[in-house]
């Protein structure tokens, strides 16, 4: 019992990390339906960020963190200028295919400049676990769980309250109709691309925090997972990628601790598997919509 | 201003698909404070001239000119969003609404582009940001309630009925702040006593908000008795215009339109 709640603990930890890359998919994914393959690349370059703001120019964690989220943010808008906008009126393959290709371009340009070693992520916070009720629990644990949760808080608030929120949620229901409402769409897609890049760059700072070990191919394995994630919740939808994650993380964990972890892979994918067969449009996603 | 300025002048509009002329050589103006009525037969190219209107398409020939105070601005090829900013609003034929958002937000959404508080401002939940957003909400209410729909204000778009759907399109357009309202089919699938209510309602935003109106409609009562002046579009092609006694004793016009519907 100790072992299964001590699972569920560590699961949370990773869940949220998977949660704040999933949004950024699932926020691409609801404006533009493209399935942003170089997000997990932008995530490990976030990574990245940190480790040098905190090595090379000795940064503070929490300024760190912001140019973490910063710069992604940034590339994330970049991108998306020069390679998907030029194709907004193409078939979406097209669009697909060119940001494998940008992913492909950012991971053999990481591992040019930053060497394909791994390098050790400096360690911040002390890694003493503390005791409740038997339970251990890390400090860089319970941070990266509070930080996940307050980004997702106020990414909430964003969409939900402020007028950048209200006005992603036309444009991802109807592009033209937000238009003539005098919404410029095109800033808000590039603005949906650096909000989601920010929270991915976050979630790098994060992984860095409790799995110590960076290199330029970190984002491929957590970028699939994450957007399993997305699927599982419903792709498009916020909560369900935040939940997406968390289930994800869970699975993984309980898996290593239980099955094995030469099943842990298998089993995550399997779960993509399962869902689309039982509820495509996954658990918090509305069925497609009907055109009138 | 005065009375029989021309608000919006075009000049020759084409509009072509490929080899298919939408829209040939129009040209047209509204005086301001106008109520204009578009009617043709479908596919004569209404909602076309609409959307070379609002910027969704950049007209392949041709110019439009939209006037304010003293100058003159060519808005043919602006992006929609600009144009919208500048002063003219629409509704849709086949109602469009961000159906999954509240009846609200909703009005909300259009209000916004007008109401400027930066992004700064919405990150860091500044008093700019929250009496904004007060002032948003009290506008889009006061709306709401102009269009009876203030009951249904937190009720999703989608919920609606239909006669409450078009209102909705309508303030949403409202909220735009524009100077020229461009309506499209407002009256389509709705009954005499709907359509009584509508022209009632479209005669008082029209004297409220001073608007000048082009109304797109095929309920030619509705037409005749709201429009002062009207204009006849049949294969892309202006056929006719003029005051709606004119339009129905027009032989053309009988011919290439009031004769086939009947």
């Amino acid at each position: 019992m100790g072992l299964f709640v001590q699972q569920i603990v560590n699961g949370l930890a990773l869940g949220s990390i998977y949660a704040l890359i999933a949004l950024g998919y699932t926020m691409v994914y609801g404006i533009i339906r493209l399935i942003n393959f170089a997000h997990g690349d932008i995530y490990m370059i976030g990574a990245f960020v940190g480790y040098f703001a905190l090595t090379t120019f000795n940064l503070p964690f929490g300024v760190s963190l912001v140019l973490a989220m910063l710069i992604p943010a940034i590339l994330g808008m970049l991108i998306e200028r020069v390679a998907y906008r030029p194709l907004r009126k193409s078939p979406s393959i097209a669009v697909l295919i060119t940001a494998i290709g940008v992913s492909l371009l950012i991971e053999n340009l990481a591992i040019l400049w930053f060497s394909p070693d791994p390098r050790p992520f400096p360690q911040i916070f002390p890694n003493m676990p503390l005791d409740f009720f038997g339970i251990k629990i890390s400090i860089p644990q319970i941070i990266v769980f509070l930080t996940s949760v307050a980004l997702m808080i106020a990414l909430n608030f964003l969409v939900q309250k402020t007028k950048i929120g209200k006005a992603m949620r036309a444009v991802s229901q109807d592009k033209e109709a937000a238009s003539l409402m005098g919404i410029d769409t095109d800033r808000i897609i590039s603005l949906t691309f650096a909000i989601g890049s920010a929270l991915a760059g976050a979630a790098g700072v994060m992984v860095g925090v409790i799995y110590p070990r960076i290199q330029p191919l970190m984002g491929v394995m957590p970028g699939l997972k994450a957007f399993v994630s997305a699927v599982l919740g419903g792709i498009g939808s916020i909560p369900g990628a935040m939940l997406g994650g968390l289930i994800m993380g869970l699975t993984e964990s309980l898996v290593t601790a239980l099955i094995s972890s030469t099943w842990r892979d298998a089993i995550a994918f399997g779960l993509l598997i399962v869902i689309l067969l039982v509820k495509p449009s996954g658990i918090l996603g509305k069925s497609t919509r009907e055109k009138v | 201003m005065t009375e029989n300025q021309n608000i919006l002048e075009a000049n020759s509009l084409t509009m072509s698909f490929g080899g298919l002329t939408a829209v040939a050589n129009l040209s047209f103006c509204l005086r301001k404070g106008e109520l204009v009525g578009l009617i043709g037969p479908n596919g004569a190219g209404k909602t076309t001239v609409f959307n070379m209107l609002t910027g969704v398409y950049a007209p392949t020939e041709g110019s439009i000119l939209l006037n304010q105070g003293d100058k003159k601005q060519a808005i043919s090829g602006l992006p929609p969003y600009k144009i919208t900013q500048k002063g003219i609003a629409r509704t849709f034929q086949n109602i469009r609404l961000f159906n999954k958002l509240s009846v609200l937000d909703n009005v909300r959404i259009a209000f916004h582009f007008s109401r400027s508080y930066s992004m700064f401002h919405s990150f860091f939940l500044t008093p700019l940001f929250w009496r904004e957003e007060k002032k948003i909400t009290a506008d889009a209410t006061e709306l709401l309630a102009l269009l009876r729909l203030e009951e249904r204000k937190n009720d999703l778009a989608k919920n609606l009925s239909y006669g409450e759907m078009r209102r909705l399109e309508i303030a949403r357009a409202l909220a735009t702040h524009p100077q020229i309202l461009l309506l499209d089919e407002p009256a389509a699938g709705m009954n005499p006593q709907e359509t009584e209510e509508l022209s009632e309602l479209i005669n008082l935003i029209r004297e409220k908000f001073s608007l000048t109106i082009l109304l797109i409609e095929h309920d030619m009562s509705l037409v005749m008795k709201l429009c002062e002046k009207i204009m006849v579009l049949d294969y892309g092609m202006m056929i006719a215009s003029g005051t709606p006694e004119e339009i129905c004793h027009s032989k053309r016009v009988i011919e290439a339109y009031l004769g086939e519907e009947v």
